[in-house]
């Protein structure tokens, strides 16, 4: 067997070491290792975009990430999006629109939509759509989503351009 | 997964030394958005991965007199995010916009997309238009391959044991020239392409003549096809619905579809006269300095 490697990371602003094979994805490790089991593995081939986490600042599929190429790396999950003082905007629009039925794709879409956007804090509904492209949801037929998008774009534009800066998402 | 070992060589020759040690089985990472999964289903079975990220001659990206060099490992979104790659080599930009979706185009690079040789990828029909050359280096040296020499069937390509792909080299945009990709799938994002068009145009000064075109097809031969006949007929032809409509006949002429889920042959074949005479329209426009709106995922 590869031999194990050491990791070092600043995960949700600690920084961070874990022991792991190279075979390891970072979902596999965020989950197992790390016990952050709010990142989802849905197809496990970048096509679902349950498992998006935020690498050095661009959303991905961890399941598409070798472990240990997180060396020196920030990765923000969902474990890192609500704070002492309570839900991210973007979480409270998905809880308020009803935003989701199973939740399995939640982390997923939230951690997208929280980094989209910090990058464009006044959408149109198409970039929206377009943005969320690698995210799936079989419950929802995504309007919901679209429309709590929307509504945390239009209520908490200045969240999005100041407090994502401030907390690593881009 | 498969158990295998992972090297991050910092510098080129470091790189070209583990490819060349673990002749036949090692391979080399980029973004990993198809190796990974490869391995994972077990399609690929290395017993090294050699992420080349960390290798500066890879992460060139370098837009200026003498045209445009993209390290192999450029990731998507920063070409589409560069200024002078929109406006230059527009179709590049065009094809990187629509591969997967945004997650993907965090991670996957353009010379990744190469070295994966699927007749159907999206960026590799733009390179092949824009003229691009493949440089390719090795334990006997460096060497270069144009691109549309590059894939040779569908997952295969020039790349001997012990060599690896460090950048793409493109001419200077022409005067009077405009270039555009577009590809038929029956989503509006996140598909392969069932057929994919890609066209680059110069034109005469009163841009009403082709003086060269150049056209490349994805998705419809078991590599990404140089139509070099159909930039050849257009060359010294007037703009007009029939030469662009001849072209895309000889489009469909040279067109070797195969029938499978994504299309049969039939409808692939249609498609390939549809695209090229929009892709063409589409190229010409920006060669005469007008907006193209090629809106993501329409």
């Amino acid at each position: 067997m590869a031999k194990k490697r050491i990791v070092t990371t600043t995960l949700n602003g600690n920084q961070t070491e874990f022991l792991c094979e190279p075979r390891q994805t970072l979902l596999e490790v965020l989950r197992d290792n790390m016990d952050l089991t709010g990142t989802k593995e849905g197809c496990s081939n970048g096509n679902c975009g349950a498992c998006t986490v935020i690498l050095n600042g661009r959303p991905v599929d961890s399941c598409l990430v070798l472990a240990v190429e997180a060396e020196g790396a920030t990765v923000r999950t969902i474990e890192g999006v609500a704070t002492a003082a309570g839900l991210d905007p973007i979480q409270k629009a998905f809880l308020e629109g009803a935003a989701l039925q199973c939740g399995i794709c939640t982390p997923g879409f939230i951690m997208q939509s929280e980094w989209f956007l910090s990058q464009n804090p006044k959408p149109t509904e198409d970039e929206i759509r377009f943005n969320l492209a690698g995210n799936l949801c079989r419950c929802t037929g995504y309007d919901k989503i679209v429309r709590a998008v929307q509504d945390a774009a239009t209520q908490w534009q200045d969240h999005y351009m100041k407090n994502c800066h401030e907390k690593g998402c881009h | 997964m498969r158990d295998f070992e992972y090297e991050a060589p910092t510098t080129l020759a470091a790189a070209i030394e583990l490819v060349a040690k673990h002749n036949g089985s090692a391979r080399c990472l980029a973004g990993g958005t198809d190796l990974i999964d490869q391995v994972r289903v077990g399609r690929l079975t290395p017993d090294v991965l050699i992420d080349v990220k960390k290798i500066a001659e890879l992460n060139v990206l370098e837009h200026g007199a003498t045209g445009l060099r993209l390290g192999a490992a450029v990731l998507c979104y920063q070409v589409y995010g560069h200024c002078g790659i929109v406006s230059d080599y527009a179709a590049l930009a065009d094809s990187c916009r629509i591969i997967g979706g945004v997650q993907i185009q965090s991670r996957a690079s353009v010379g990744g997309n190469l070295c994966n040789s699927g007749p159907a990828a999206d960026s590799t029909p733009s390179l092949i238009v824009l003229g691009a050359v493949a440089v390719i280096a090795g334990p006997k040296g460096t060497r270069t391959v144009a691109v549309e020499d590059f894939c040779t069937g569908p997952g295969k390509n020039v790349l001997q044991p012990g060599e690896l792909l460090v950048e793409l080299k493109f001419p200077t945009r022409a005067a009077n020239s405009g270039s555009h990709y577009r590809r038929f799938i029956p989503r509006n994002e996140m598909d392969i392409a069932v057929v994919g068009v890609g066209a680059s145009v110069v034109l005469n000064d009163a841009k009403d003549k082709f003086v060269s075109a150049r056209i490349a097809l994805g998705a419809v031969a078991p590599t990404p096809l140089f139509a070099k006949a159909v930039g050849d007929a257009l060359a010294g032809q007037p703009i007009n619905d029939e030469t662009i409509a001849k072209a895309a006949a000889t489009a469909r002429a040279i067109a070797v579809p195969i029938d499978d889920m994504r299309g049969t042959k039939e409808f692939r074949l249609h498609i390939t006269g549809v695209l090229t005479e929009r892709v063409l329209k589409a190229a010409i426009a920006r060669a005469r300095g007008e907006h193209v709106d090629c809106k993501v995922g329409h």
